[in-house]
């Protein structure tokens, strides 16, 4: 007999092989875009937070997560909510290391500080150099959640994400 | 606050955003440079990603078996219950920065108070994310104001014909109808005298740094919340639509 909590391991470990398709190094888990998995009326539901209000890959991701866990669960459900609203806060520290492996700069500190919203106010490190004398070239970037940057010191152009 | 009348506000919402959302996505490809491109571009899909939402939150809430995609491709232009200024074609991009500034100061205003109201849990959800994304686009246009303004005589002189064209789109934003007036009553919307003193601060701070002239108030346009719209608004529509109602059916 399979009990709930393992029904929902099980779940959870497939939930954790899909990846952000925008950054495919990290999952969705590492995003912190998994809210939970749980049991209502003996269905199991993965619950899931768009980063952006117009993220492009929310739907994409939706389906990569359904696809997954109804290989173990084929009933499971996949529901989007939206409040609480997510946060760079949620993203886990082990995203940070990946995105500076891949030369973008990850948020810096708490999402609430005003001053990171202009992407000014606040330094952000050049993720190939590490030099602090860097400035932004844009408040938009590639996609909705990054920032374009340049470095004055190594002169590479750098994406960073912004903190939201 | 009736139920048909909360409908009618979130519904109104997302017309605010996905109107403006669909006019800056045209400037996708047609950027001054490539930077502002991707300025807009990301502008617009944060406006579509914010209208969406509020659609689906319509939808669910009128349970009449339409989604957001029906709200938004099968709802006649008297339907729309936008503000006005938003329908107002691209113009040049000073224009297009204008009408940015005077939304952007009040979307803005208007999204802090709804992501803090305790009325409505879901909408304060999409507002509490929208807010984050409105303060972009607020930085991104108060700059370009103070750029074009402080610029050359030029681009000075352009931006403040923008100004002054698009000023009488601005009186609708704190011009109450009963629905606005239902809203704040309970809670859910923010009074609009207050909201009209926060936007003047803003927009007059932020013109006096860029040496330029806020108009006096005068006759202001009105109608877009009732569904009375410039005919600017139908030809959007007619572009935005035509695709899904030629082929309801078709999917991708
Ligand atoms: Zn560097």
């Amino acid at each position: 007999m399979v009990t709930v909590a393992q029904r929902i391991e099980r779940v959870w470990t497939m939930v954790r092989t899909v990846h952000d398709p925008e950054l495919p190094y990290l999952t969705v888990e590492e995003m912190g875009m998994v809210r939970g998995v749980t049991m209502r009326d003996n269905q199991i539901v993965v619950s899931l937070t768009p980063t952006y209000s117009g993220c492009p890959a929310t739907d994409v991701i939706s389906e990569d997560v359904e696809n997954a866990v109804r290989s173990v669960e084929p009933e499971a459900q996949v529901e989007v909510v939206l409040s609480p609203a997510w946060t760079t806060d949620w993203i886990l520290p082990s995203a940070y290391e990946k995105m500076r492996e891949h030369g973008i700069a990850p948020p810096e500190g708490q999402s609430a500080d005003r001053a990171f919203l202009t992407g000014q106010g606040k330094v952000i490190p050049c993720p190939f150099c590490k030099s602090k004398d860097t400035s932004m070239v844009s408040a938009f970037g590639s996609t909705a959640c990054k920032a374009l940057f340049k470095c004055n010191a190594c002169l590479e152009p750098f994406e960073h994400f912004k903190c939201i | 606050m009736t139920e048909g009348q909360h409908l009618q506000i979130i519904l109104r919402l997302g017309d605010d955003a996905l109107v403006l959302g669909q006019r800056l996505s045209a400037w996708c490809g047609h950027g001054p440079v490539l930077e502002e491109d991707i300025a807009l571009s990301n502008t617009a899909l944060d406006l579509i990603g914010q209208a969406r939402n509020f659609y689906t939150l319509a939808a669910a809430r009128e349970d009449q078996g339409r989604d957001e995609d029906q709200l938004a491709f099968f709802r006649t232009d008297k339907e729309f219950q936008n503000h006005l200024l938003l329908e107002q074609p691209n113009g040049h991009f000073g224009d297009t920065i204008v009408r940015q500034f005077f939304f952007s100061a009040f979307a803005l205003e208007r999204c802090a108070f709804l992501s803090r109201q305790l009325v409505d849990a879901e909408v304060a959800g999409i507002a509490a994310k929208a807010v984050k994304e409105l303060q972009y686009h607020w930085e991104h246009a108060a700059q370009w104001i103070v750029r074009l303004g402080d610029g050359t005589t030029e681009s000075h002189e352009k931006v403040q014909a923008s100004i002054d064209h698009l000023w009488s789109y601005t009186g609708e934003f704190f011009n109450a109808d009963e629905v606005d007036a239902a809203g704040a009553e309970a809670g859910l919307l923010p009074n609009l005298a207050v909201m009209r003193k926060a936007w003047n601060a803003r927009v007059e701070a932020c013109l006096a740094q860029a040496t330029l002239t806020c108009p006096e108030d005068g006759w202001m346009q009105r109608g877009g919340k009732q569904g009375i719209h410039s005919e600017h608004l139908s030809y959007m529509l007619a572009e935005m639509q035509v695709l899904p109602r030629t082929y309801p059916d078709a999917t991708w």
